[in-house]
């Protein structure tokens, strides 16, 4: 039973991940390496947390969590895609604006707690029949509406890329935007699209930190999970279903040095807070020296496009 | 239809208006937000200025800012300028720390030339091996680097967060989690406020201005960075020049780690690199990756951080608005460049010109 109480609470802990690394997935996918997932997750967690606590309502919450990580995308997509700017400089400058802007914004917060509307709202709610299975139910369906939310963006995500033209498009895009050009898609649209996307589901991720995992406003609530999210699209092979199991393992991970103590296991914290970097760097290896294409990074990730080059 | 045309060359007269309109575009920006927190954004600008220009001591204070951020980005400039995007630096200036630190541990009782000579060695070799690393991998492999660096800077800040609060903690520091304070005999002297580092740096400089104009790995390096192929066909052997650019840049990242306990922090922790890791690699690339205007843009920075210490005690504001008024000037300077590489002009004109 403790340890279904785990796994739970591993779910409910990679939740966050999983809807920045989701975001992250399609922005990579179209070929832009955003290193501001950190500071997109800053501002909806900031921001979802003012809105809630301002408005007492959770879908305004959300909907304003959403709205900041996507204006921070904005800015992103505005310097990378329109003005060319360098994608690796520019996203570690909205990683250091988010945390600005967060620390900035939220410093009157800190210490306040989430209004009751909200916590009731997003409270456990044990689904019926999913929620009876042995294990699986007590696992993953008696969690928060936020929880369910990202389990029905995966497929929806999934069946975007795999299963539709513009999912198609969009891969195109990451691999070869010259080719993707050149037979009359439209490039910059689908950029833009698809990084102020991510920016909305970073945005979620953070503002499932600030509604849901905690009770009373701390001084920075994001500490570094955007760079987690970063990792785990890699750990995950820009899949959507890996990065599910992926973000609940490094979930676990997160949560693991209290267990760890509560029990007084003989194994080294430091290990699991290193160990999905360790994890991500073995996967990068592994995958670049077995030559996996379908597996590796889109093959014009990090690079901007520039029409009249071509 | 509008086209956007790559331009030829830009005046240096245009590139100075620009960038300066940028700045101050962004300064107008931030004032709103300075005001937003309730100060008066003009008292700030000066207070800032006062901050590090005000006495001998806030300048030292602030040349002390620049020096690590300026060899860091210098040591970035180098793995740049072969296309090899190292953002790792916070990773290897942590591990030349650790280096620097184990020399001390090992060896407590070397007298100081000596001391600080071998700290530097083993702070470089450390901070080069972490750059070495990847680099083998992406000329073997080709993995991607900026990944693999990005990773290494999470396994290098773990592993000083084990040492700090196990391995190497100070056990006369009544449980509080610090590694012990390095000797008397490890430190960098200082001269009026100003330390040892500042001379090693004008050292470095000049020596880095060589070694990339001058030298023929640097010339390689160039050329490697520009095109493979073109590196493949004049006969340059492209896995040991990544290896020596990778040795030089992560050496240099790692060097500062030595300076910064040496001179500044005195001993070894989670905190020293306080993102200036990352901030190199913004400096980097906005001085065009060349020797001159990274020494301009790191007192440019230098000046922003110890301006935003000082504003933070003097006037009560959080240092988070620095960081916002950081990030903003960052965004219209890397939004400027767009001006000066690129012309829009339209169809019709074209045409004309056709």
């Amino acid at each position: 039973m403790e340890f279904i109480f785990f796994l739970s609470a591993a779910v409910k802990a990679g939740t966050c991940l999983l809807y920045a690394t989701l975001g992250e997935i399609i922005s990579e996918k179209v070929g832009h390496l955003n290193l501001g997932v950190e500071g997109m997750m800053q501002m909806g967690a900031v921001i979802g947390f003012i809105a809630g606590f301002t408005f007492g309502n959770p879908f305004a919450a959300v909907l304003c969590a959403a709205l900041a990580g996507a204006a921070g995308a904005l800015i992103y997509a505005l310097l990378t895609v329109s003005f060319k700017a360098n994608q690796t400089v520019t996203g570690l400058t909205l990683s250091i604006f988010g945390v600005g802007f967060a620390a900035f914004f939220g410093k009157t917060f800190v210490g306040k707690k989430v209004p009751e509307a909200i916590t009731t709202f997003f409270q456990p709610i044990k689904l019926p029949f999913l929620g009876d299975i042995p294990f699986i139910g007590d696992i993953f369906f008696n969690q928060s509406v936020y929880v369910y939310f990202s389990y029905i963006l995966v497929i929806a995500i999934y069946l975007y890329l795999y299963k539709t033209k513009w999912g198609l498009n969009t891969r195109m895009i990451g691999e070869n935007p010259v080719a993707a050009d050149a037979s009359g898609i439209p490039v910059d649209k689908y950029k833009y699209f698809n990084i102020v996307l991510c920016g909305a589901l970073c945005g979620l991720g953070g503002a499932f930190l600030s509604l849901v995992y905690i009770s009373v406003y701390p001084v920075n609530v994001v500490s570094g999970r955007g760079w987690i999210a970063v990792c785990l699209v890699i750990f995950a092979m820009w899949n959507p279903g890996k990065a599910m199991l992926g973000a609940y393992f490094f979930g676990a991970l997160d949560i693991a040095s209290f267990w760890l103590q509560k029990y007084n296991l003989p194994v080294s914290i430091y290990l699991f807070t290193a160990l999905p970097y360790l994890a991500t760097v073995f996967v990068l290896l592994f995958t670049s020296m077995r030559k996996i294409n379908n597996k590796k990074e889109p093959a014009w990730l990090g690079k901007n496009y520039f029409k009249e080059d071509r | 239809m509008i086209h956007i045309v790559k331009k030829e060359v830009s005046k240096t007269r245009d590139k100075i208006l620009i960038r300066v309109g940028a700045v101050l575009a962004a300064l107008v920006l931030s004032s709103i937000i300075v005001a937003f927190a309730g100060a008066n954004p003009i008292e700030l600008y000066i207070g800032i200025f006062q901050g590090c220009f005000g006495s001998i001591h806030r300048f030292g204070a602030t040349i002390e800012k620049m020096v690590p951020l300026l060899v860091l980005s210098l040591g970035v400039m180098v793995a740049f300028k072969m296309q090899f995007w190292n953002i790792g630096a916070e990773g290897q200036f942590l591990m030349g720390a650790v280096g620097a630190t184990l020399v001390v541990r090992l060896l407590p009782n070397l007298p100081l030339p000596i001391m600080l000579l071998c700290m530097a060695l083993l702070a470089f070799i450390f901070g080069a091996v972490w750059l070495m690393i990847p680099a083998f991998f992406k000329a073997r492999f080709g993995t991607n680097e900026t990944l693999f660096t990005l990773m290494l800077n999470y396994i290098a800040l773990t592993f000083v967060t084990a040492l700090q609060y196990d391995f190497w903690k100070d056990p006369a520091a009544n449980g509080m989690p610090k590694i012990a304070n390095l000797p008397g005999n490890a430190l960098l002297p200082s001269i009026s406020g100003f330390n040892l580092s500042i001379l090693f740096t004008v050292i470095i400089i000049l020596v880095m201005y060589f070694f990339m104009n001058k030298s023929k790995i640097g010339f390689e390096i160039t050329v490697l960075g520009e095109s493979e192929n073109t590196a493949r066909y004049i006969g340059i052997n492209i896995t040991k020049t990544v290896i020596i650019a990778a040795m030089v840049s992560g050496g240099l990242c790692g060097l500062v780690g030595m300076f910064q306990i040496s001179g500044v922090s005195g001993a070894l922790s989670i905190e020293i690199t306080g993102g200036l890791g990352f901030t190199a690699i913004i400096v980097a690339w906005l001085s065009g990756l060349k020797v001159p205007f990274v020494v301009m843009n790191s007192f440019f920075f230098a000046i922003l951080l110890q301006g935003a210490s000082y504003i933070q005690t003097a006037f009560q504001i959080p240092g988070s608005v620095a960081e916002m008024v950081q990030a903003i000037v960052l965004f219209f300077i890397l939004g400027s460049e767009f001006i000066l590489q690129y012309r829009i002009t339209s169809d019709k004109k074209k045409r004309e010109v056709a």
